[in-house]
């Protein structure tokens, strides 16, 4: 199997819908680990990060979790398979930026766990599931840990749990994290206090595409921060049972209180950005994002009935650049991915 | 007597004398303007170590670097270049560093100081093994940039059969 397969359909953790996915678009979570013996990602030569590699490639396939594993070298790829691959959340952008040695990453073919070598750390295994399902992700990912964990030897020590290239993330180096969709916070102009409360309850507050993004679409990434002194039982019982759900519940509210207090304002909202969108002949990507963002939220309220929730998340991945070429199946400068963009939200947004 | 700056009234702090067709030329400013001028470079710095600072840097070097704890034995990261990128460079480097890092861990993991969390079943995960090849897969490395293919081969076979051994 390829790349190419992979890419030529969305992930489930985008197509599925899951529990309250009218709010939380996927649940995800990551374990960071090293090989014990070697030094980080940041100090090993060449020789060691390609022996990194090649055991960790060599042990993920034998270790047989699913009937074929998607090897990618990212070194003397494509950068635009690599920007698909960050479009769907497979790899950070970091990793696609990689300039060392032996970058790579192992995928499921069904996009529910993929591996990331060599890029803080060793291994960063990850499980991505559509919808509120952190428990499930949480399951699925310990068990990919364990059966590697059988066949390579991680770093890590009695006092300071598993070792992480970087601090923040040594003891459990796990990240649990939502991605929530929060148009009407943002209109009620809630967000900023949200955000603040979320940041004051340690929590991290990021955009779509984590550190360093902004946050387009009204969609945020809510993440733990801390991976030391609890157990990850604790950490994802924490994260999962407090602030998320009290931010739902928020969401939900402002959302409520908007229909019942600026029904008017609220429908304006989501009929303009349907207009723009089923008419505009060419359109940037940003635009895109927040005008997906209300016409998502009239679904989710019922205003507009005729197109289903999984159009509107398909497109939140194939109106971006590198999902848009492939889908094209070539090149376009930006213009014309412009002119490609609202062509196919025209063609998928109006049944013919 | 503090000089003032060429160009305002604060202290001046970087000098500047330079002999130009046989004419002395001195400038002097303060760091906002030096900085201006391109004159807080460490190549201007250098020119014009202060006296005493040259002194005492000479009796440091004649008295020999003590056993350094800012340097990790492993792999030799200083705890300068883990400030700068935040990130460690060996397992080791939590043992050498414990002191220093100890109060930011604490800090990033809100009083969290000790792993409470799953442990790997396998021997994998003992310390005592773990330091060993550590040490080994260095040696082993200085052995292939110092051409000892003799001993880098020697220290593969220990390697292997140290991670076998699990």
């Amino acid at each position: 199997m390829s790349l190419r397969q992979i890419t030529d359909h969305a992930g489930e953790w985008l197509r599925g819908s899951g529990p309250q996915s009218d709010i939380v678009i996927s649940s995800r979570v990551r374990l960071a680990r090293n090989l014990a013996g070697y030094p980080f990602v940041n100090r090993a030569d060449e020789t060691q990060l390609r022996e990194v590699h090649q055991r960790c490639r060599q042990q993920i396939t034998d270790a047989g979790l699913v009937s074929e594993i998607i090897w990618v070298n990212l070194r003397g790829s494509d950068p635009l398979d690599r920007q698909l691959l960050v479009e769907r959340h497979l790899i950070s952008r970091q990793h696609a930026r990689s300039k060392g040695s032996a970058p790579a990453v192992a995928i499921c073919p069904d996009e529910t766990f993929s591996i990331m070598i060599n890029e803080e750390d060793h291994l960063r295994i990850q499980v991505l599931r559509s919808g509120m399902q952190l428990r499930e992700a949480f399951d699925h990912v310990n068990r990919v840990d364990d059966a590697l964990e059988e066949r390579l030897p991680f770093a890590y020590s009695r006092k300071f749990g598993y070792l992480t290239a970087c601090p923040t993330n040594v003891g459990t180096g796990i990240r649990v994290s939502v991605m929530l969709h929060l148009p009407a916070l943002k209109m009620t102009g809630e967000i900023e206090k949200v955000k603040r409360a979320t940041r004051d309850m340690h929590l991290a507050v990021r955009g779509m595409f984590g550190e360093g993004s902004d946050a387009h679409g009204d969609l945020y990434q809510i993440s733990n921060q801390s991976t030391l002194g609890r157990s990850e039982a604790e950490i994802l019982a924490d994260f999962q049972s407090t602030v998320v759900p009290q931010i739902i519940a928020y969401e939900q509210q402002a959302r409520n209180a908007l229909m019942r207090q600026r029904p008017a304002v609220l429908e304006d909202k989501i009929w303009r950005a349907w207009a723009l969108l089923t008419n505009a002949r060419m359109i940037g990507s940003d635009e895109v994002l927040s005008l997906l963002s209300h016409v998502r939220l009239g679904i989710n309220l019922g205003r507009i009935q005729t197109v289903d929730i999984s159009v509107v998340n398909e497109l939140l991945l194939l109106t971006q650049s590198a999902h848009l070429q492939r889908y094209v199946g070539s090149e376009l400068d930006q213009a014309a991915r412009r002119e490609a963009r609202a062509s196919l939200i025209r063609k998928r947004l109006l049944p013919t | 007597m503090k000089r003032k700056c060429d160009k305002c009234d604060n202290p001046a702090k970087v000098h500047s004398i330079e002999i130009i067709k046989g004419a002395k030329v001195e400038v002097h400013l303060c760091d906002e303007h030096a900085a201006e001028a391109g004159l807080d470079s460490p190549e201007a710095a250098v020119q014009h170590t202060p006296v005493d600072e040259l002194i005492s840097n000479f009796v440091k070097l004649q008295s020999g670097e003590k056993k350094d704890r800012h340097v990790c034995a492993n792999c030799g990261m200083s705890w300068a270049t883990f400030q700068e990128s935040r990130l460690l460079g060996c397992p080791e480097c939590y043992d050498h560093f414990d002191a220093q890092l100890t109060p930011l861990i604490e800090r990033a993991h809100e009083g969290g100081s000790h792993h409470m969390g799953k442990a790997p079943h396998h021997a994998g995960g003992d310390e005592q093994r773990q330091r060993q090849l550590l040490r080994m897969r260095k040696r082993m490395s200085e052995a292939v940039d110092g051409e000892d293919y003799e001993l880098a081969a020697h220290l593969r076979d220990e390697i292997t059969k140290l991670e076998e051994g699990a």
